[in-house]
C-alpha cells in the first residue's frame, strides 16, 4: 500500500567537519524519529564511514536510512549520492578515496568524528573530506548510477558548490536523478527560477541536529527504497512527491 | 588587438584546429564560476579560467566570446576540443596561473 514517507535525504554526521560534533548516528536517528521524518539520507564530505553505525541505530528506532555521501567534483559541484545498502557506497567511496588529494587539519576545518551507534568514538578520519576530488561530475553520476544508486545534484540554489553555480547550467547527458534545492527557497520559486526538467526535492542539509527535518520531501511510496524513490520521482505507477 | 596578436604576444597554445580569425579582443575575464561568467563576460573577451567542464563552449557560444584560455596547463578532454571545433570556439592553454596571465592580458590591452 502507498504511504506518505516524509524524507530528509541530506543529513551530515560528525564526520563531516563542518558539522557538529552533537551530529552521532544515534542522535541524528532519535531527532529524526521526534520530528517525524520516517526516511533520512546521510550524507558525508566525500566519505561513507558513519553510515554503518546511522543503520544499525536506525534500527532501534525504526526510521529508514539510505547510505550515502555528498561528494566533491573536480568542478567543486557537490553530487548526493544515495543507495539502499551499505555495500555499493562502500564501493563508491573507494573510488572517492583513490581520487581525493591532502589531508586534514583539525584545527582549520574541524573533527571528522568515526563513531558506532551507541555515542561512542571509533576513530578520526584523516582525509581532507572538506577537500575536492579530481573526478568529473559526469564520472561521479556514472558511477553512481552503475551502482544502482540516486544521483542528485546538491543545493542547486546555493552561489557556491552547486552544479548551477559552478557550470552556469545543467549539463546535456548528465544522467542526474534530481536536483535539491536548500531550505532557502520555496518549492514554488525554485520552479520559476530553473523551470527545471529534472524532478525537484527539497532537504535539510542539516550540520546541528536542531536543522534536522527543517526541510523534507514527501513521497508517496510503498517501501522505504531506491527504486521506489525513482519510481516517484517519475511519476510512475502512482508513486509521486506529494507537494 | 586581434586575438591573433593576443595569442602571439602571450604565448599562448591553441588546443583547436581552425584558424584564428583576425576577431578583435574587447577585454579579458578571469573567472571559474560559470553562472558569473554568464553574467559579467562581455562580447569578444578573452575568458581565462581553469574550469575546462565542456559547458564553458556553450558559454563562449552565449556570450559570443573570442576564446577562452585554461591556465596552468589545464587540458580539456579530446570531447571537449572536438565540439570546440564544431562549435567554431578558440580553446587556448598556457603554463601560466590566472593571475600572471590576467596581469599580462591587461597590460596588453592598455598598450595605445
Amino acid at each position: 500500500m502507498l504511504k506518505d514517507y516524509k524524507a530528509d535525504l541530506h543529513i551530515h554526521t560528525c564526520l563531516s567537519p563542518c558539522a557538529e560534533v552533537r551530529m552521532s548516528p544515534a542522535t541524528i536517528v532519535k531527532r529524526s524519529k521526534a520530528c517525524g521524518v520516517n526516511m533520512i539520507g546521510i550524507c558525508d564530505h566525500n566519505s561513507a564511514e558513519n553510515n554503518h553505525a546511522t543503520l544499525e541505530a536506525a534500527r532501534r528506532y525504526g526510521v529508514h536510512v539510505l547510505p550515502g555521501m555528498e561528494v566533491t567534483s573536480l568542478e567543486e559541484v557537490h553530487i548526493l549520492a544515495l543507495f539502499d545498502t551499505l555495500e555499493p557506497v562502500l564501493q563508491f567511496q573507494e573510488m572517492v578515496y583513490q581520487k581525493l588529494p591532502g589531508e586534514n587539519d583539525e584545527e582549520t576545518y574541524g573533527m571528522q568524528v568515526i563513531a558506532n551507534a551507541d555515542d561512542e568514538v571509533l576513530g578520526f578520519n584523516q582525509k581532507l573530506l572538506i577537500g575536492a576530488t579530481t573526478l568529473s561530475v559526469e564520472k561521479i553520476v556514472n558511477k553512481i548510477r552503475s551502482l544502482g544508486g540516486l544521483a542528485i545534484a546538491a543545493h542547486i540554489d546555493r552561489e557556491s558548490f552547486s552544479l548551477i553555480s559552478q557550470l552556469g547550467f545543467i549539463p546535456d547527458n548528465l544522467a542526474l536523478d534530481a536536483l535539491e534545492i536548500s531550505p532557502a527557497l520555496s518549492y514554488e520559486d525554485a520552479v520559476r527560477r530553473y523551470s527545471p526538467s529534472l524532478p525537484l526535492i527539497h532537504s535539510s542539509d542539516a550540520h546541528k541536529e536542531e536543522e534536522i527535518g527543517r526541510c523534507c520531501t514527501h513521497f508517496l511510496i510503498d517501501e522505504a527504497n531506491i527504486g521506489e524513490i525513482r519510481k516517484a520521482l517519475r511519476g510512475q505507477e502512482g508513486r509521486k512527491i506529494l507537494r | 588587438m586581434t586575438l591573433k596578436e593576443a595569442i602571439e604576444r602571450l604565448g599562448l597554445h591553441v588546443l583547436t584546429s581552425e584558424e584564428v580569425g583576425d576577431a578583435k579582443v574587447t577585454g579579458g575575464y578571469t573567472c571559474d564560476l560559470l553562472s558569473n561568467v554568464m553574467a559579467n563576460c562581455k562580447t569578444g573577451n578573452l575568458w581565462i579560467t581553469m574550469q575546462t567542464h565542456q559547458n564553458v563552449l556553450a558559454v563562449a557560444k552565449l556570450k559570443d566570446l573570442a576564446g577562452i584560455i585554461f591556465v596552468n596547463s589545464r587540458q580539456p578532454d579530446e570531447e571537449t576540443i572536438q565540439k570546440a571545433n564544431e562549435e567554431h570556439v578558440t580553446v587556448l592553454n598556457t603554463d601560466e596561473s590566472a593571475f600572471s596571465i590576467s596581469g599580462q592580458l591587461y597590460q596588453l590591452l592598455k598598450e595605445p
